[in-house]
């Protein structure tokens, strides 16, 4: 009778798990697409078809065909295998830095947010005062400032994504610390810092995972743009934004292969990461039930 | 008994989720006669408040009206359009909530809620609607009227906010005034005065009240007649004074003894089991579980409705048998 | 002295910012700060093994006190001892300790629950916190706490959401228990469940008090079940304690104001019988705005002269106290 119980209780998570994808059906969609891209990012040596710095000079300028199914651009370089490999180095910083500025601001934020007083405030001008600047603007000068490499912009976008999650995780622990379980967590015996990272923060992370996926969203446009005009990213690296770049001098002259394909590449993922945030959000909460 | 100005047939209404059908009201029957106070008791879950949401036809999606009938002077509510029932709603039938802070709009001034409704229902120039809202926020029991009408919800104490939705519930004049929970929420000493200003708006003004409630204790304090609610099913229903001096229902009966007393030293009881779910409900008498002398054929099929002494009404098997 | 727990005129005051001020004088000469005095100067104890009731309607502050008590908040003055021990002055790891005494059990089932912690988390973790105990015996006992409040082994996986509202009110009992602490506060346990489930919860109570031999205070708005739990009542009005009797003296012969008129608006479960209402004029003022003198005045149908002057607790009967002018008079 116990093992007929629990089974009647994992087939329900199970199928309000499957209901709940089905009804964000386009979130699914999404999730479905950031999955082949990751894939595709994780693979790309073995799926490219081409070396993407071979330079071939007499196969240039292709257009789209058989043997190059997105052509070459003016140095040879077949751009499938390029935007291929683009996708890791695009991919691997949104991630990198998102996961970095998710760590901080998880531990700021909840600092801030269960503390209060002086800290709060304090925590907060400086947070106000990074939000001050326009956010492409700062990863910029950071960029500048730190040097042209990948390093430097993956802490820039870190940087610049910091407050908005300080801010939401802040927001969502001063709502929570008043509840009874917070309370209860104090009876029982719990240490503060124990009471604010294990019972607390997790409740805080719903809006934050939303906030998350838009955020990797705005990082692969931050990468992208930050290449587009010359900093962060060099060459011959792929990558989507300095393609993208690169092929737009070429669209009077009518090969507009070369910039095409590394834009669609950057829409199709930021548009997908847009668009997966709900989804995710619903599948990691304990607490959503199925209501039609 | 008065001519009844509410009579509920056979109503059910099923609530299609995605776990399953919640059957919530299961075939009852009530009948509120003109110009008394008829309670409603039961538990959460009990398909209480659901009734009282069908009578105003609120019932939204999930939720729908499978069948039956609701009969308010003499029309059959669940017949009419959107338009006439809009056109009954707040003025011929009214209600209140509970937890009436969230009841009242935020960001309107009390009075001027009040105001609205006499101008929307009763067409009156600016000026008497106003000086009937203030007119009736001093009948509702409020001292300063004037002051009061310009407060906005969040100024004014929980029992003055209820005092303002009865005002704005009976403004209109209504036949049927429904009170769903109003005092749950409120302090001991304030819901005894709203109860008792409900109880003499009623007589004041005419209007007759279903009240719904839990709490067994205003029902015998405030009801004349009351029907007893279990799992979406009305299990007894009589005058008060019947139900309490001879309860005749295994279900009233526990529910009575398990409620403790301050007048009186008593033993507590307890109601063994659970409600049961409404998603695959038994197919005969939904206390059967929980029963102490339920029989094979309780959990077959339904009881039906039997009536002693004309208006005191049972569905129990056992009745008679005792 | 020397009682299990002893509380010396508590006070617990807030700031807050008045909310009725006008804007013209909100200018820097003219900042105006309510004191919100949530409890004001309370002293009572409690006796071994008994069960307290505390009774009040809202704003009367007895939440206010269970918190003190367990530090959840800090008091503004005053001292707590428990079993001669000042709590009051306890801080970090001594006050940590003492969690493992004095437990606390909350009025919503839900909202008390980690919504993201299964059963079985939530009741080892005060062993964890508190318990040298190897794995087998935090097991055994989680076992057998969850036996003792009446609930199935197989709820040990489900979270908070999959379970009844009486059934979450019984893990959090069983949460409370875990330690077999010497004294539990009880705020509204009940308030938040139905009626039938009350009895039921009601009576669990009684049985793990006994089981257990702890103490218990009991906070309720919902005087007839203090009453059935209760062997001594204590009914607080405005942060202040008005009258302190044992549980049946005080329901059968109630003699300040404020308690008759709130015995008396009590609906009773019965149409035959006829009571007399006390009804108090107005409503309960604000806790920022206490009245001088005697706090039921402005109200109260026995008010004179004599009534704005200070009244405190006295024994107007063996164990009876009431602090009113015109008791002892009856």
């Amino acid at each position: 009778m116990v093992k007929k119980e629990e089974f009647e209780i994992r087939r329900k998570r199970f199928q309000t798990f499957i209901r709940r994808l089905r009804r964000n059906s386009l979130s699914f969609g999404a999730s479905i697409v950031i999955l082949a891209i990751t894939l595709i990012a994780i693979f790309a040596p073995l799926i490219a078809p081409y070396d993407p710095n071979a330079t071939d000079a007499n196969q240039a300028m292709l257009s789209v065909s058989r043997h190059h199914l997105m052509g070459t651009d003016i140095y040879g370089r077949d751009v499938l295998s390029r935007v291929i490999h683009g996708a890791r180095v695009d991919l691997l910083v949104a991630l990198v830095a998102t996961l970095i500025a998710l760590g901080i601001s998880s531990f700021l934020g909840s600092l801030s947010g269960y503390a209060g007083g002086w800290l709060d405030h304090l925590l907060m001008r400086i947070i106000d005062t990074i939000m001050s600047f326009p956010s492409f603007i700062l990863a910029m000068g950071i960029t500048a400032a730190l040097g042209n490499n990948l390093v430097n912009v993956v802490i820039a976008i870190a940087i610049t994504h910091i407050p908005i999650y300080t801010r939401l995780i802040r927001g969502e622990m001063l709502h929570i610390r008043e509840r009874e379980y917070a309370e209860a967590a104090r009876t029982v015996g719990n240490p503060t810092s124990r009471i604010i990272f294990y019972h607390l923060l997790p409740n805080c992370f719903p809006p934050v995972i939303v906030q998350a996926t838009l955020a990797m969203g705005w990082a692969i446009l931050t990468v992208a743009g930050l290449s587009f005009i010359g900093l962060g990213i060099q060459p011959p690296a792929s990558e989507w934004g300095y393609m993208t770049a690169e092929g737009a001098t070429y669209i009077v002259s009518g090969e507009w292969w070369i910039f095409l394909f590394p834009g669609l590449a950057i829409m199709v993922t930021v548009l997908a990461f847009n668009m997966v945030g709900d989804a995710l959000r619903d599948i990691l909460d304990p607490r959503m039930r199925g209501v039609s | 008994m008065n001519p009844p100005l509410l009579h509920i047939e056979d109503l059910t209404v099923h609530f299609h989720t995605d776990e399953g059908i919640v059957e919530a009201v299961d075939g009852i029957q009530l009948l509120v006669p003109a110009g008394e106070i008829v309670g409603i008791v039961g538990e959460s879950g009990s398909g209480k408040s659901v009734t009282a949401l069908s009578i105003l036809r609120l019932i939204r999606k999930p939720g729908r009206i499978v069948q039956g009938a609701i009969r308010f002077a003499g029309r059959n509510l669940l017949d009419l359009t959107e338009e006439e029932m809009r056109h009954l709603r707040g003025s011929h039938i009214s209600m209140i909530f509970q937890s009436p802070r969230t009841s009242l709009n935020p960001v309107l001034a009390a009075g001027w809620q009040i105001e609205r409704l006499i101008r929307l229902h009763k067409q009156e120039k600016a000026k008497d609607a106003r000086e009937q809202a203030v007119q009736m926020i001093r009948q509702v029991g409020i001292p300063a009227p004037e002051r009061i009408y310009h407060e906005y919800p969040h100024q004014l104490s929980g029992g003055m906010c209820q005092r303002i939705m009865i005002a704005m519930a009976l403004v209109t004049n209504p036949k049927l005034l429904i009170a769903d929970e109003p005092t749950t929420g409120l302090d001991v000493s304030i819901a005894a005065q709203i109860l008792d200003l409900l109880k003499e708006m009623g007589q004041r003004t005419g209007a007759t009240i279903l009240l719904i409630t839990h709490d067994l204790g205003v029902v015998a304090g405030y009801c004349d007649r009351v029907a007893v609610m279990h799992a979406g099913q009305v299990v007894e229903s009589a005058s008060v004074k019947k139900l309490f001096r001879q309860p005749l229902h295994p279900y009233t009966i526990k529910l009575i003894h398990s409620v403790p007393r301050v007048d009186v030293d008593m033993v507590m009881e307890t109601i063994p089991g659970n409600v049961p779910g409404l998603i695959h409900p038994p197919p005969g008498c939904r206390f059967a579980d929980r029963c102490q002398w339920v029989m094979e054929i309780c959990r077959k099929t339904r009881p039906p409705v039997q009536s002693l002494d004309g208006d005191h009404l049972v569905a129990c098997y056992h009745i008679g048998n005792s | 002295m020397g009682e299990f727990i002893e509380i010396l005129d508590l006070s617990k005051h807030f700031p807050v910012k008045d909310q009725s001020a006008d804007f013209r004088l909100l200018t820097p000469f003219h900042s105006r700060q309510a004191i919100l005095r949530a409890v004001d100067g309370i002293s009572f104890f409690i006796r071994k093994g008994e069960t307290l009731g505390l009774v009040g309607e809202s704003g009367c502050g007895k939440s206010t006190v269970a918190r003190c008590l367990l530090r959840l908040l800090e008091p503004t003055r005053g001292k707590i001892f428990f079993e001669n021990t000042d709590l009051t002055g306890l801080k970090g790891e001594s006050l940590r300790l003492l969690r493992k005494a004095i437990q606390m059990i909350f009025q919503d089932p839900m909202a008390s629950l980690n919504p993201r912690l299964s059963v079985r988390q939530v009741l080892e973790e005060p062993l964890r916190l508190h318990e040298r105990v190897t794995v087998k015996e935090r097991e055994e006992r989680v076992l057998e706490v969850l036996e003792q409040v009446g609930l199935d082994r197989e709820l040990l996986t489900r979270f908070p959401h999959e379970l009844s509202g009486g059934q979450r009110q019984r893990v959090n009992i069983a949460r409370a228990i875990a330690t077999r602490p010497k004294f539990v506060v009880l705020d509204e346990p009940t308030s938040a469940l139905d009626v039938s489930l009350r009895a039921k919860i009601v009576l669990l109570l009684e049985e793990l008090k006994s089981a257990l031999s702890t103490t218990y205070l009991f906070i309720s708005h919902d005087l007839s079940t203090v009453k059935y739990l209760s062997d001594r009542v204590a009914v607080m009005y405005l942060g202040a304690i008005v009258e302190i009797a044992e549980a049946h003296e005080l329901f059968r012969h109630p003699l300040h104001p404020y308690t008759k008129a709130l015995l008396s608006a009590i609906p009773i479960p019965d149409p035959e019988v006829k009571r007399d209402r006390i009804i108090l004029e107005g409503e309960i003022p604000s806790p920022t705005q206490i009245p001088s003198g005697c706090r039921l005045r402005g109200r109260c149908p026995l008010a004179e002269a004599i009534c704005s002057e200070e009244i405190r607790l006295r024994e107007v009967a063996p164990d009876h106290w009431v602090a009113c002018h015109f008791s002892g008079m009856q």
